[in-house]
């Protein structure tokens, strides 16, 4: 099987332009030519069936950072998520076109161990899925399938986790009470702490606040600005504040389409693309 | 506008609106239930009264003999009357009793001509083991056929003994039942044995000597055999000595044998404590007894125990089978024409009629399984079949695959309600689908499966046809669980409350002494559904509890 764990490989844009980075300016503060590319997608095109629903798409996530995924609804945005976990091969019909590489691996060959790429590549969801477990088995899930039943190591892990999804002080008496008695902030938060549990690379965010509540949605992006110094962060947002304060980089979909990659302050403050300004500034969508 | 407001709404708008079709699902509604209750209260109302002890009447007939019996129930009829002219007559069932004087128990009688209606103090209804009952007048009591006591002071006398008879008798029914019966089967197996070793053993030999050292044993067995037996014919003579002599209303005479009495009582002078006692002795009978004369009398306890064992056999049976199978079904069969065939399939399975499954059943299960489990493993016992004939368990196998369809759509409609999210979640923790399927979704859907188990046990224990012909029988000479080795007898035949009132009711040569224990039966086959449905809702609250909110080690 092919793992991961390769070496990174760092690449600038200036080695390999793309269409979608070209105009990044090389003044531009923190930009994407300096990081490192951790994901780097390559002309995807994505079936629905016969519906194609991602078109050409290029770009490079990079390590360690908070990358935003901004779009009217239907825009590909989350669709193009899901692949990067292969979520979508669930969903019957789905042809994938394009590579995908993680750490230099493409994800989409014949030999990658799926489950071996979720566990590196884990995912939060727009709507809080605790299992109706307690939430110390939530947080171990990841760990008991993986064939780890060692109580101490157990117990350290949901500590740490929950520390790191700043839910420990608000559980550690209620451990084994039912995920389901805690509140939908705290369920998401659960949720994070339970994909931190098996220690990813990735941490994919499909709308993670959409069903919260402003202090909640605060919470949760307060952990997201934490967890970037471990992990990178591709978050998909419909709330634009939400993708200025918490990303470090944003991209704009339309259509299927990437229309602008770029560090999130030139995104909101500068956009390259008529349509990327139409659409923060509420013009559209 | 506020005038407008206020207004009633004419009948045209009511009507415009569809009041009229939300009365009419709540008419249907009613009329289910009132179907239901009726139901339910006519075989409550049937089957509780049975036990109650009714009054003795008596009845100068036109021809002057008495008549002494329970009034069962009196209608009004037409008749010709002595003109020609059709005119209305009364008429009374009523159970005289007395059926090896009478030659029947029950009698129509005609109002017209009926003189000094009475219900006797001293009348006395007497329980048998045999002949049913006895109604008449204590003369005397008797010991070696010589009166001791008449009248009252019989009845006193024989009240004194009749604990001491039933004692006696209870005793030699254990010792024909137990000692005697091991004897036998001790027999039985030695003589399996000698026909085993000439039937496998090649060496002559090693044969002859083992064939003489078990005839042996037989003939060992045999004379502790005729030991037993002559201690019990002892027994049962001493049982004989003492009797009782009653008169019958029409004024003949009956020796009656302690040994051959239940119970006898006075229902026309038992206080209601009194009654309620005999209620509930009879109740308790009728539970934990087995059936005495052609199921009309005694309890039903082999029919509930094999009512109940058979669901539980057909419970285990059904629920691993339809869970696997949906399973398969909806998680990895793929999608497509043939999985949608089989659906239908399944469904349509379910409108099969149950004696279909009943045949099947016979020429699968117990023909061929069966068949070819005796010839492998008890080739000695042949032609005797010992799995090739209807039993216990393929009976439960029968009902088994009638009601699979049910546990199938129940799975498969849990599993297909467990969110979405929860399988993504556990996916995208790196699960495998297996994992995800035994972890998340299995746990999740068990409350669903136990809705569809809990749906087949309700037919299955509800189902008669199937069984006629898979091993019920109407009188089962020992229950599947006993005290001889291996203690579970899944190849022999039981009874069943279904097809006991299936038997009692319509096959029975006593109709009229019948009828009660057919309400009675009815009743408590409804109890042991209840019961056992109520057990299984208790169960499935319980897992829904555990896998929602409760706790977690």
């Amino acid at each position: 099987m092919t793992t991961l764990e390769t070496q990174a490989t760092p690449m600038t844009q200036k080695s390999t332009p793309t269409e979608m980075t070209h105009a990044v300016p090389a003044q531009a503060m923190g930009g994407l030519h300096t990081e490192t590319t951790l994901i780097e997608v390559k002309d995807c095109n994505l079936f629905y069936g016969s519906k194609q629903a991602l078109f050409d798409i290029s770009m490079n996530i990079p390590a360690k950072r908070v990358t935003a995924f901004i779009g009217p609804s239907g825009c590909g945005k989350s669709t193009l998520l899901r692949c990067i976990n292969r979520m979508n091969d669930l969903i019957e019909g789905v042809r994938i076109e394009g590579s995908m590489n993680i750490n230099g691996i493409n994800i989409y060959d014949r030999r990658t161990d799926v489950i071996e790429l979720r566990k590196r590549v884990g995912m939060v969801f727009q709507k809080s899925n605790p299992f109706p477990k307690s939430i110390y088995e939530n947080i171990c899930y990841g760990l008991r399938i993986a064939g780890v039943n060692d109580k101490k190591v157990l117990d350290e892990v949901v500590e740490r986790s929950l520390k790191g999804a700043a839910l420990w002080e608000e559980v550690k008496d209620r451990l084994h009470d039912s995920a389901l008695g805690l509140s939908g902030g705290q369920q998401q938060r659960l949720c994070i702490a339970r994909a931190v549990a098996v220690e990813p690379e990735v941490i994919l965010m499909d709308e993670p606040c959409s069903a919260l509540d402003p202090i909640a949605t605060a919470k949760v992006e307060e952990l997201i600005h934490e967890l970037k110094k471990q992990f990178t962060i591709v978050i998909v947002t419909h709330n634009m504040q939400q993708a200025g304060r918490c990303s470090d980089y944003t991209a704009f979909f339309y259509l299927g389409k990437l229309i602008e990659f770029d560090a999130t302050e030139r995104i909101f403050t500068n956009p390259k693309e008529k349509q990327t300004e139409d659409y923060i500034t509420g013009r559209f969508g | 506008m506020k005038a407008e407001l206020n207004k009633d709404p004419d009948l045209k708008a009511l009507f415009h609106r569809g009041e009229h079709l939300i009365w009419i699902t709540g008419a249907a509604l009613s009329l289910s239930l009132l179907m239901i209750t009726g139901l339910i209260l006519l075989v409550i109302s049937r089957g509780m009264g049975f036990f109650w002890p009714s009054p003795l009447t008596q009845v100068t007939g036109a021809d002057g003999k008495d008549i002494a019996g329970v009034v069962m129930s009196s209608e009004k009829f037409r008749k010709q009357g002595a003109d020609g002219k059709m005119v209305s007559g009364e008429r009374s069932n009523i159970k005289v009793g007395n059926r090896d004087l009478y030659g029947l128990d029950f009698r129509w009688v005609e109002h017209e001509g009926l003189t000094n209606w009475c219900t006797p103090k001293d009348a006395i209804q007497i329980e048998r083991w045999e002949y049913g009952d006895f109604i008449g007048f204590i003369k005397s009591f008797n010991q070696s056929d010589a009166p001791v006591a008449e009248g009252t002071v019989a009845w006193e006398r024989f009240k004194k003994e009749l604990p001491i008879a039933l004692k006696l008798h209870r005793k030699i029914a254990e010792m024909e039942r137990d000692e005697i019966g091991a004897i036998n089967n001790d027999i039985r197996a030695a003589e399996l044995k000698i026909k085993k070793i000439q039937f496998a053993e090649k060496d002559a030999v090693k044969r002859d000597s083992q064939v003489a050292q078990l005839q042996a044993q037989i003939a060992k067995d045999k004379v502790e055999f005729e030991e037993v037996r002559v201690k019990v014919a002892k027994l049962a003579e001493s049982a004989r000595t003492n009797s009782i002599t009653m008169l019958s209303s029409d004024g003949r005479e009956k020796t009656i044998l302690m040994d051959q009495i239940v119970r006898a009582y006075q229902p026309n002078s038992m206080s209601f404590l009194q009654k309620a006692g005999h209620y509930i002795e009879k109740l308790t009978e009728f539970i934990t007894d087995e059936p005495r004369e052609a199921n009309t009398e005694g309890g039903i306890w082999p029919a509930i125990f094999g009512t109940v064992m058979m669901t539980l056999i057909l419970s285990a049976l059904v629920a691993p089978l339809g869970v696997v199978a949906a399973f398969y079904l909806r998680e990895y069969a793929k999608q497509g024409p043939i999985v949608r065939a089989v659906r239908i399939a399944i469904n349509n399975l379910a409108g099969v009629p149950s004696i279909v499954f009943g045949v099947f059943g016979l020429g699968f299960f117990i023909y061929t399984i069966g068949g070819t489990l005796d010839s492998i493993f008890y080739p000695e016992r042949l032609p005797t079949p010992t799995f090739g004939t209807g039993g216990i368990l393929w009976a439960s196998f029968t009902l088994a695959l009638l009601t699979v369809p049910v546990v199938i759509v129940a799975t498969e409609e849990s599993i297909a309600a467990v969110p979405r999210g929860m399988r993504e979640g556990s996916l995208a923790l790196g699960a495998s689908k297996f994992q995800t399927v035994c972890r998340i979704i299995f746990p999740a859907a068990v409350p669903g499966m136990l809705t569809g188990l809990i749906l087949a046990m309700a037919r299955g224990a509800g189902e008669v046809a199937p069984l006629m012909i898979t091993g019920v029988v109407k009188l089962a000479p020992a229950l599947p669980v006993d005290a001889t080795a291996p203690f579970v007898h899944l190849e022999r035949k039981f009874m069943h409350l279904g097809f006991h009132i299936y038997d009692v009711g319509f096959q029975s040569p006593n109709i009229e002494a019948a009828k009660p224990m057919v309400y009675t039966t009815t009743l408590l086959l409804l109890i042991v559904v209840v019961l056992l449905n109520v057990a299984a809702i208790q169960l499935r609250d319980k897992i829904r509890k555990k896998y929602q909110t409760g706790a977690f080690a």
